[in-house]
């Protein structure tokens, strides 16, 4: 097993080092900063001079070895706008991003699992294609639709939640719970409509296998058929989901982020994208990159836990 | 000609005095600062140096935490702000300007003349007026620690207002050790230490997210009534917190909702929303307006035929493309002068080709311009409502007179890069781009850097025009107000000749807030002067 998670670790390296390229050389496709930098009635000269200031008139192959030497040193650069370091800047952004996952991923387990068990136990009935069909307005209805039927509903209308903002839990625990309720909501409606649809359709394979008409010969009750012999073993892929959707809601909730106002990485990326901030999306996209890394080991561990036939 | 501190002070208060906007009533507002105001701003805010950049939210986050020498009134008069006075000599050779009582940087430090040096020179090598000014300028040195001489080698006549600018580059006065940074490096979120009404808060800072100003409680405001950027600047605030919002959906809610006070630009299209909202009123607060621009670029075909661009002019007609632009009718104003209507430089000459919208006529300009098909680059902004509808109606107009359009669309972030570009159409070029400017920045020739006719130190573009740049000089140096108004008009006559650019028309912006906020100044988005009860 160490010797399994200190091999994906070093595996790693090659494909951060891909990521590294590949983003450093896009980016530099889209054109340079300095020219919005310097603002709207610059002259030529002011541009060449802060592109200058930037190291940007250097050779590509010599702003990509600066770069690749900087990160070697656990330095990520500085905004060219805001004169910030990029890790102080993921570092500010970091907590709304991942508070807003947990929640949503921990709202959506609880509700989607026993939904997916549900539908599959009951199969084939109106419980099962009602499950079925709220899953399909969950994945249909765009984030932005359902962010703002929940505003005008519960914010504007019955003013039970605000309309916008983050606060951490860490300063104020009853505000951070009020101003996520909404949020956390929305985001979850489609991770709801994935993980229900997957726990269905693998429970109900499961409900077929030998061991499980096994079981109910032997008497055991629906419940602990359901619960025991047939979830744990449908979990792998339920596992899987759970990861992927982890994964993409790091870098995925800039709908979210917007609509509820939530100042975390999704937006920051998008304003370094709208700006050219080439250190902050650099530095972003390596991050992204090393958390779905992470987490691909993570559910590769969490695999032997609920399947002691895997083993590396 | 001799102006004492006394007499300059004594018109400084008439001026004041006669301005509107509830000057009085900031008098009479003797009350305890209280309260935060949370705005929400027109952009986010990553640079901080407004003499660096030019973008109007780092101006508005200047005119918060740095002050002015001279600032202008309601009236477009320079009137003293840091300054106590100034000493013009008989020959108008020599500004001798002296620092007011009681001027101190956030970090306690005083100000003193050796720091308002290096920040003139640092924003008159980046400004465009600032530039203009420094021509003329012999030296300006201190005379000891409350007075600055600026010696002239001659007379040049807007002196104070080049120091009293209203909008981007504002000669804000830094610290000496920002201030002698070069131009091509920006104060950092470190180094955000004025001596203005409000003070940075560092440590809540979250660029693009959230700005937070606190009351600077050293700052000693002027006497007279608050009168645009002028006058006092009472503070009845004790914060003032920027929250970026990138959902304009999601801004109106929280204004309604009560979570913020005060939403700077309310696009227009949720205006009416708005408008019958309880508890919320909106006003436009900027008189001056904002003005649209499609800019041409005269080194590359065909826009370098001064009958092409004057064929497009001919063929855009201002009332449809405001239409498309804002298409409130309460906050258009269709305007046919290259400087803002309404103010002191407005005038018809030769302004008959900007009122036609005849196809017909254009087409007829377009035959006799020799022009041959050739390609017309639009730059096509996508992500900014207003230019992306200037683009598709001036690219409209264009084919209907028969040009061969291609119009590229792009951010605005690609428009800023592209432009730089003065190679032909087929090896990455332009003719045109949409962009459009607050009416402060486009009240005079020289003020307006878009009717700069200096080649490659022109704006983007690059019009070469001897012609107009000793237009744009003689009204500088202009001794009376009849001259520089004889010589705007031969400046609006020359740039409609030449067609600089088309003006596509005035429009304003509502500003929306609670309706416990008062206030608030017919003016940039300034937050002296303000009160929030409750």
């Amino acid at each position: 097993m160490w010797w399994f998670i200190l091999q994906r670790i070093v595996a790693t390296i090659p494909v951060m080092g891909v990521v590294a390229l590949v983003v450093f050389f896009m980016l530099r496709l889209s054109g340079d900063p300095a020219a919005i930098l310097a603002g709207d009635t610059a002259t030529q000269e002011q541009i060449a001079g802060i592109r200058t200031a930037l190291g940007l008139d250097q050779p590509i192959h010599i702003q990509f070895f600066t770069w690749i030497w900087q990160i070697v040193r656990g330095d990520l650069g500085v905004s060219l706008f805001t004169g910030l370091p990029v890790t102080t800047l993921i570092a500010q952004r970091l907590e709304p991003t991942v508070m807003l996952a947990t929640t949503t991923i921990i709202f959506s387990v609880i509700v989607a699992v026993p939904l997916g068990v549900l539908a599959a136990w009951k199969a084939g009935t109106w419980i099962d294609r009602a499950v079925m069909i709220l899953a399909v307005i969950g994945f249909s209805v765009p984030v932005f639709v359902m962010g703002y039927f929940l505003i005008f509903g519960f914010a504007i209308n019955l003013r039970w939640f605000p309309v916008q903002g983050y606060t951490s839990p860490f300063v104020d625990f009853a505000r951070f719970t009020n101003q996520i309720v909404l949020p956390t909501l929305t985001l979850s409606a489609i991770y709801i409509a994935l993980i229900a649809r997957i726990t269905r359709a693998s429970v109900i394979e499961v409900l077929n296998e030998d061991y499980i008409r096994t079981a109910r010969a032997k008497g055991q009750i629906e419940r602990r058929v359901l619960f025991v012999h047939a979830l744990k073993n449908a979990a792998v892929p339920i596992v899987t989901v759970i990861g992927l959707g982890i994964a993409l809601l790091i870098g995925g909730v800039v709908v979210t982020e917007s609509v509820y106002n939530i100042p975390g990485l999704g937006r920051l990326v998008v304003d370094a994208i709208t700006r050219r901030d080439y250190p902050i999306i650099q530095g972003l996209i390596l991050f992204f990159a090393f958390v779905y890394i992470l987490l691909n080991l993570i559910i590769d561990l969490i695999y032997t836990m609920v399947d002691p036939r895997i083993r590396y | 000609m001799k102006v004492d501190r006394r007499q300059l002070m004594a018109g400084a208060a008439a001026t004041a005095a006669t301005a509107t906007l509830g000057g009085t009533g900031a008098l009479a507002q003797a009350a305890r600062p209280s309260g935060t105001l949370r705005v929400i701003p027109h952009a986010s805010l990553t640079i901080l140096d407004p003499v660096a950049t030019t973008g109007y939210i780092v101006r508005n986050h200047g005119y918060l935490i740095y002050d002015t020498l001279f600032a202008m009134d309601e009236q477009l008069r320079p009137q003293p702000q840091m300054a106590s006075g100034v000493e013009i000599s008989q020959d108008r050779l020599t500004y001798r300007i002296g620092l007011r009582d009681g001027l101190a940087w956030h970090d306690g430090s005083p100000v003193t003349s050796a720091d308002c040096v290096p920040s003139l020179t640092r924003w008159g090598r980046v400004d465009g007026l600032g530039q203009r000014l420094m021509s003329y300028v012999d030296s300006i040195e201190t005379d000891g620690p409350r007075t600055i001489v600026i010696k002239l080698k001659r007379p040049y006549g807007l002196v104070l207002h080049s120091i009293g600018k209203l909008s981007t580059n504002v000669p804000f006065m830094m610290p000496r050790r920002f201030a002698e940074k070069p131009t091509t490096e920006r104060t950092t979120a470190d180094e955000q230490i004025g001596s203005g009404p409000f003070r940075f808060v560092r440590g809540e800072f979250r660029p693009g997210a959230r700005v937070v100003y606190e009351r600077n409680p050293n700052y000693v405001p002027r006497s007279e009534p608050p009168s645009n950027a002028a006058g006092g600047k009472r503070v009845n605030l004790e914060r003032v917190e920027w929250i970026n919002f990138p959902d304009p959906t999601t801004a109106l809610n929280a204004l309604i909702s009560g979570e913020v006070d005060y939403y700077e630009q309310v696009p227009a299209d949720l205006l009416q929303i708005a408008a019958r909202a309880p508890g919320v009123k909106t006003q436009n607060f900027n008189p001056l307006g904002n003005v649209g621009m499609a800019r041409f670029n005269h080194l590359v075909a065909p826009s370098n035929n001064v009958g092409v661009r004057r064929a497009i002019a001919q063929a855009l007609n201002q009332r449809e493309l405001l239409q498309a632009m804002i298409g409130n009718a309460d906050f258009l104003r269709p305007c046919f002068s290259v400087f803002p209507c309404g103010t002191t430089f407005d005038t018809q000459i030769g302004n008959a080709i900007m009122q036609q919208g005849n196809l017909d006529a254009a087409r007829a300009t377009l035959r006799a311009s020799g022009y041959n098909g050739e390609r017309l680059v639009l730059l096509a902004t996508t992500d900014i409502p207003i230019q992306t509808a200037m683009a598709q109606v001036v690219a409209d107009a264009c084919r209907r007179i028969g040009m061969n359009v291609d119009a590229q669309a792009m951010d605005w972030a690609t428009v800023l890069q592209r432009r730089t570009s003065r190679n032909p159409v087929d090896q990455g070029g332009w003719n045109m781009f949409f962009t459009w400017w607050e009416g402060a920045d486009l009240l005079d020739p020289v003020v307006q850097f878009a009717l700069s006719g200096a080649g490659e130190r022109a704006w983007v573009g690059w019009p070469n025009d001897p012609q107009m740049e000793t237009l744009r000089s003689q009204f500088a140096e202009a001794g009376d107000a009849a001259e520089q108004k004889r010589l705007a008009d031969a400046v609006q006559a020359r740039a409609l000749e030449q067609m600089y650019q088309v003006y596509t028309g005035m429009f304003f912006v509502a500003t929306g807030f609670r309706d416990n906020v008062s206030g608030i100044l017919n003016a940039p988005p300034f937050f002296w002067n303000i009160t929030k009860r409750g």
